[in-house]
């Protein structure tokens, strides 16, 4: 009780202070924000990509979007935790398929069961490297899609974060952000994991292009 | 809060003004219809409703106050123009020393009235050290364009602007405790110029003036607003310790500066590649589509005011 009512303030203050720093604005190009059940798929450049995206995010749809994250990351310290787990309910992935005990895709398809939207970051990992735009995707997302192809999968472009926060660096860059979402894709029937992966990454270059 | 009684009248005309403007955009509305045209009207005259709300506050406020807001308005300008420059990570500790430390000083030493360091203080220390604090990391691609960028917007967003809370340090005999009118005629003409060419260019504009940079400036907007602007300029002589004629030419100088630094700040836009510099007041854009005419004229305007005026 007394956490969850922490966890909700600690949820606005760190979006306020998201807010503040990068006066981040949100860009419905191709959705609009309704409460429908969507995996919101985005690049990942900077620890604070989930944070931004669940940021623009109207309050009724924060509370039911969750981030799939890294448990690697995310159970290191109390705090961590804390914020991993009840702050923002993240889908916690243990990324090491050889201590693993459960299935990635199966722990998003049961969060896709009670009803939560996820934030995802097909990349995998933060992209380093400024010369690549984006990592190519690894297959969960297909294969997530493919149990519930009735969900909505929405491709987030994040413009900028990783200036104002460039890795191993403390005190953040007040530049502005942008967080461009756009129009929905399925898996087709019938359609190859490779082709789809393709398609799910164009659809989220396409967007970089007016994200300014 | 003890403001100069022509304070009171000039926010009188301006509350007036406003008014007229709400009244006559009403009435658009509903001869014409809804309209991008007419919504964008309607957000533009909310947004001045804000402005003059947020300026006559800090007027108020005394020192404090207009220091105050212009150092938010610079962090707000110098965010839109270095989100839109080049840069690395190598110069992290140089955009963040910009923000954190350059822009604070800066408005610090405005509020604390040294004008021998704060004349001097980006253009010869942060022009000197920021360079020095980005070296140290060893990246030299486009090394010159990053820092030189990074210095411009110093200069236009935190530099420039500052010379309006800076208009409160002269010392104009007869004007004593008067000053805030400095800022407060200095705002007025630069905005009341911005709206007058918009109208005198929407009422007779034909012939375009730089179709390169910024296709709605007409020849007819600029004489007519740059003119008619400085008439009222003139007319605002009594809060000022200018007479009618040196009001006129002051006001000629403001326009005119702030005609050219809208150009010049189109330039830059359109060589990003953008229309607006951000989306934070609606209807205008950025702060820096606010801000441009004023960080243009504000630094002549305080320099041929203290030459002329002041005693220090």
């Amino acid at each position: 009780m007394l956490r969850s009512f922490l966890a909700g303030n600690v949820g606005n203050a760190i979006a306020l202070f998201a807010r503040l720093v990068t006066a981040v604005r949100g860009i419905w190009q191709g959705v609009d924000p309704t409460r429908r059940q969507r995996i919101y798929f985005a690049n990942h450049t900077s620890n604070g990509d989930f944070v931004l995206l669940w940021t623009v995010l109207p309050p009724a749809l924060r509370r039911e979007t969750r981030p799939v994250a890294a448990a690697d990351y995310w159970l290191t310290s109390k705090l961590r935790s804390f914020i991993g787990r009840d702050v923002f309910r993240a889908v916690l992935i243990d990324r090491n398929p050889q201590t693993r005990t459960d299935d990635p895709v199966g722990q998003m398809v049961d969060a896709l069961k009670d009803g939560s939207s996820l934030i995802l970051f097909p990349e995998g990992q933060r992209n380093m490297d400024e010369t690549v735009t984006l990592l190519p995707f690894k297959p969960g997302l297909f294969h997530v899609a493919e149990r519930r192809p009735d969900v909505d999968l929405v491709p987030v472009w994040i413009e900028n974060l990783n200036r104002v926060m460039p890795k191993g660096e403390v005190i953040p860059v007040p530049l502005i952000c942008t967080v461009t979402f756009g129009d929905p894709i399925h898996v087709e029937s019938g359609e190859a994991k490779a082709a789809f992966l393709t398609r799910a990454e164009t659809a989220l270059l396409a967007l970089k292009e007016g994200a300014v | 809060m003890n403001a100069p009684a022509e304070f009171s009248t000039l926010m009188l005309g301006v509350l007036g003004v406003l008014a007229f403007a709400t009244v006559v955009a009403q009435i658009l509305r509903a001869r014409l219809g809804d309209g991008p045209v007419i919504d964008n009207l309607v957000a533009r005259i909310n947004a001045w409703w804000g402005m003059v709300a947020l300026l006559a506050i800090a007027m108020l406020g005394g020192r404090g106050g207009v220091v105050i807001l212009f150092a938010i308005m610079s962090f707000a300008a110098l965010r839109e123009f270095l989100t839109l420059t080049a840069k690395s990570r190598a110069d992290h500790w140089a955009l963040v020393a910009s923000f954190f430390v350059v822009l604070p000083v800066q408005y610090a030493l405005i509020y604390s009235d040294w004008y021998g360091m704060y004349s001097i203080f980006i253009p010869v220390y942060a022009f000197l050290f920021l360079p020095i604090v980005s070296v140290l990391h060893g990246d030299t691609d486009s090394f010159l364009v990053r820092v030189a960028e990074t210095q411009w917007g110093l200069m236009i967003c935190v530099f420039a602007a500052s010379h309006v809370p800076a208009l409160l340090s002269l010392e104009i005999a007869g004007f004593e405790g008067k000053n805030v009118l400095l800022v407060a005629f200095l705002v007025v003409v630069v905005q009341l110029s911005d709206v007058l060419q918009y109208v005198w260019g929407k009422l007779l504009g034909k012939r375009k003036i730089a179709p390169s940079l910024s296709p709605s400036k007409t020849w007819e907007g600029f004489v007519g607003g740059t003119l008619s602007t400085s008439l009222v300029g003139a007319g605002l002589w009594w809060m000022t310790p200018f007479s009618p004629v040196q009001a006129f030419g002051l006001s000629l100088i403001i326009t005119l500066m702030g005609f050219f630094g809208g150009l010049v700040m189109s330039a830059i836009k359109r060589d990003k590649g953008v229309k607006d510099w951000g989306h934070l007041i609606a209807g205008h854009g950025g702060f820096i589509d606010r801000l441009d005419s004023v960080v243009f004229s504000a630094p002549i305007f305080f320099h041929v005011v203290r030459y002329f005026w002041s005693a220090v």
